[in-house]
């Protein structure tokens, strides 16, 4: 069970409250109309799947509803930080 | 290697069962392999073993980090089904259906495949419509399956509450009367006994720590135990660690690794003789031989490799059993456990060529990996013998995530992932 601080109502909540939303920090193409198929579709179907830290992106669904972004171990589970959308990550993985 | 029967039974009784030949060797691995297989579970002694059987590629050896069978392939509920709703997906599994049917005399080992049935119900006028169109494509596809109403739900499965005052009433369901269990243990053994008896090696507690690869094309793997092992294929068969594999090699899958979780209450006196799963209310059942309910659901939506997952989805699961089985509330959880599964963004797998030359992956099952055991074994193994994908293999590539031609099947896979 994850104990979730939501950046938004300032709060620790029980994971319930919360939904996953995948990989944070996807960025959608800039030229979208000259993407191979290649491109379109790693942006869409390819992601970050580390045995380590990852950056991912989360909602407060049973509470305020809006997103927030969490940098998480995969492999111990600690959650390592959480932080608005736009801002960026003070924890980062090596690689 | 020494067959089984009900003689030999007899015999080794005489000797109070002392004298057994093992099941497999435990060898030292040679410098160079035609073909090494990441991976000594079901799948991965599945493809070892037709891979001597059906290809006569016998300088074949398995690398396992842990021992044999000890990974995913022990922590499913060994469901076995092939009611998959498109083309691709009900062909392979069906194709794994027919091998699963002669499994047990082919292997010479009672893999205690059991085809009780298995029920998909329906809660809703929209699961209905689905469950109909899915059964109409099964038998267009040659599948057995048909849709049954409450009262003769009611007649296969009298403890279930089929009455009108669930939240949930039960409005139908789809039924495989050739589905039904396998025992997991005993496929992954079974496989590992047959592909020892062609000669594989069974490498285990040795950790593929990185990939040699030389030139965009593969040759071999860096072991932590045994050095550089050279192979003129390499085939990955690592379930939920694919993508630690694919960073190896360079290149990423499109797949997430999820905890799935699975229980076992204590044992109870029979009561329920075929599977029941339900994708509304999301959970899914069945009695092993020895008495304990065994369930599971859904995954955890979260990226985890840590072999557990978390209560919320326990506790889903339970409120699913219960509503459909009331009977079952006051029976007691044994245990409770998490796989790692890799799931793909269709709930497809992938049985593919990649980007390096000879490295070929099987992976991506997310939830569904088990039924398929023997015929993915099969279809890896044609892949790992030609370097080419066959026609079973080819809509499963990983490529098709770049073209489009997906294979959506989360509807039929009836989980959530």
């Amino acid at each position: 069970m994850f104990y979730i601080y939501c950046p938004h109502c300032g709060e620790h909540r029980e994971e319930e409250e919360f939904h996953p939303k995948g990989q944070a920090h996807i960025v959608r193409p800039l030229d979208p109309d000259n993407c191979t198929d290649k491109e379109w579709g790693e942006y869409l179907y390819f992601r970050k799947n580390p045995r380590g830290l990852h950056h991912e992106m989360w909602v407060h669904a049973a509470g305020c509803r809006k997103f927030f972004n969490i940098t998480r171990d995969t492999v111990t589970y600690e959650i390592k930080e959480v932080y608005k959308i736009g801002e960026q990550p003070s924890v980062v993985a090596d690689s | 290697m020494q067959h089984y029967s009900g003689f030999g039974l007899f015999k080794h009784s005489l000797s109070h069962h002392e004298n057994w030949q093992r099941a497999w060797r435990n060898p030292t691995p040679k410098k160079k392999y035609d073909v090494i297989i990441i991976g000594g579970g079901g799948h991965g002694l599945a493809t070892a073993y037709y891979l001597a059987k059906n290809h006569n590629v016998t300088n074949v050896a398995v690398i396992e980090k842990g021992y044999l069978g000890g990974g995913n392939t022990a922590r499913n509920t060994t469901i076995v089904r092939s009611n998959y709703l498109w083309d691709e997906a009900a062909h392979m599994y069906e194709h794994a259906m027919k091998l699963w049917e002669g499994l047990s005399q082919d292997l010479n080992y009672n893999v205690m495949f059991s085809q009780r049935g298995v029920l998909n119900l329906g809660h809703t006028l929209q699961d209905m419509r689905d469950i109909e169109r899915r059964v109409n494509a099964n038998r267009l596809n040659g599948i057995d399956g048909e849709v049954v109403d409450p009262q003769t739900i009611k007649e296969i499965v009298p403890h279930m509450d089929c009455s009108d005052n669930a939240r949930y009433p039960i409005m139908g369901a789809s039924w495989q009367p050739r589905g039904g269990v396998a025992r997991h243990d005993a496929v992954a053994w079974g496989f590992a006994r047959g592909a020892d008896s062609f000669g594989v090696d069974l490498i285990q507690q040795t950790e593929v720590e990185d990939l040699i690869i030389e030139d965009g094309t593969i040759v071999g793997v860096k072991t932590n135990r045994y050095g550089d092992i050279m192979a003129d294929r390499v085939g990955s068969v690592v379930a939920g660690n694919s993508g630690v594999v694919a960073k190896m090699a360079g290149f990423e899958l499109p797949l997430e690794s999820h905890p799935l979780q699975a229980m076992v209450s204590e044992p109870i006196k029979p009561i329920l003789d075929t599977v029941v799963m339900s994708n509304h209310v999301h959970g899914y059942l069945s009695q092993s031989d020895k008495g304990d309910l065994v369930i599971g659901a859904g995954i955890d939506g979260w990226i985890g490799y840590g072999q557990r997952g978390s209560f919320p989805t326990v506790e889903h699961t339970m409120q699913a059993i219960v509503e459909m089985f009331p009977i079952f509330s006051r029976v007691r959880l044994n245990r409770q456990w998490g796989g790692i599964v890799d799931t793909c963004p269709d709930a497809c797998p992938l049985i593919t060529p990649t980007p390096v030359k000879n490295l070929f992956f099987n992976c991506g099952w997310g939830t569904g990996g088990f039924k398929a055991t023997p015929g993915a074994g099969h279809i890896f193994a044609d892949m790992l013998a030609t370097g080419e994908a066959n026609e079973m293999s080819k809509p499963f590539n990983m490529y098709r995530f770049h073209s489009g031609a997906l294979i959506d099947e989360h509807g039929a896979a009836g989980v959530a992932h």
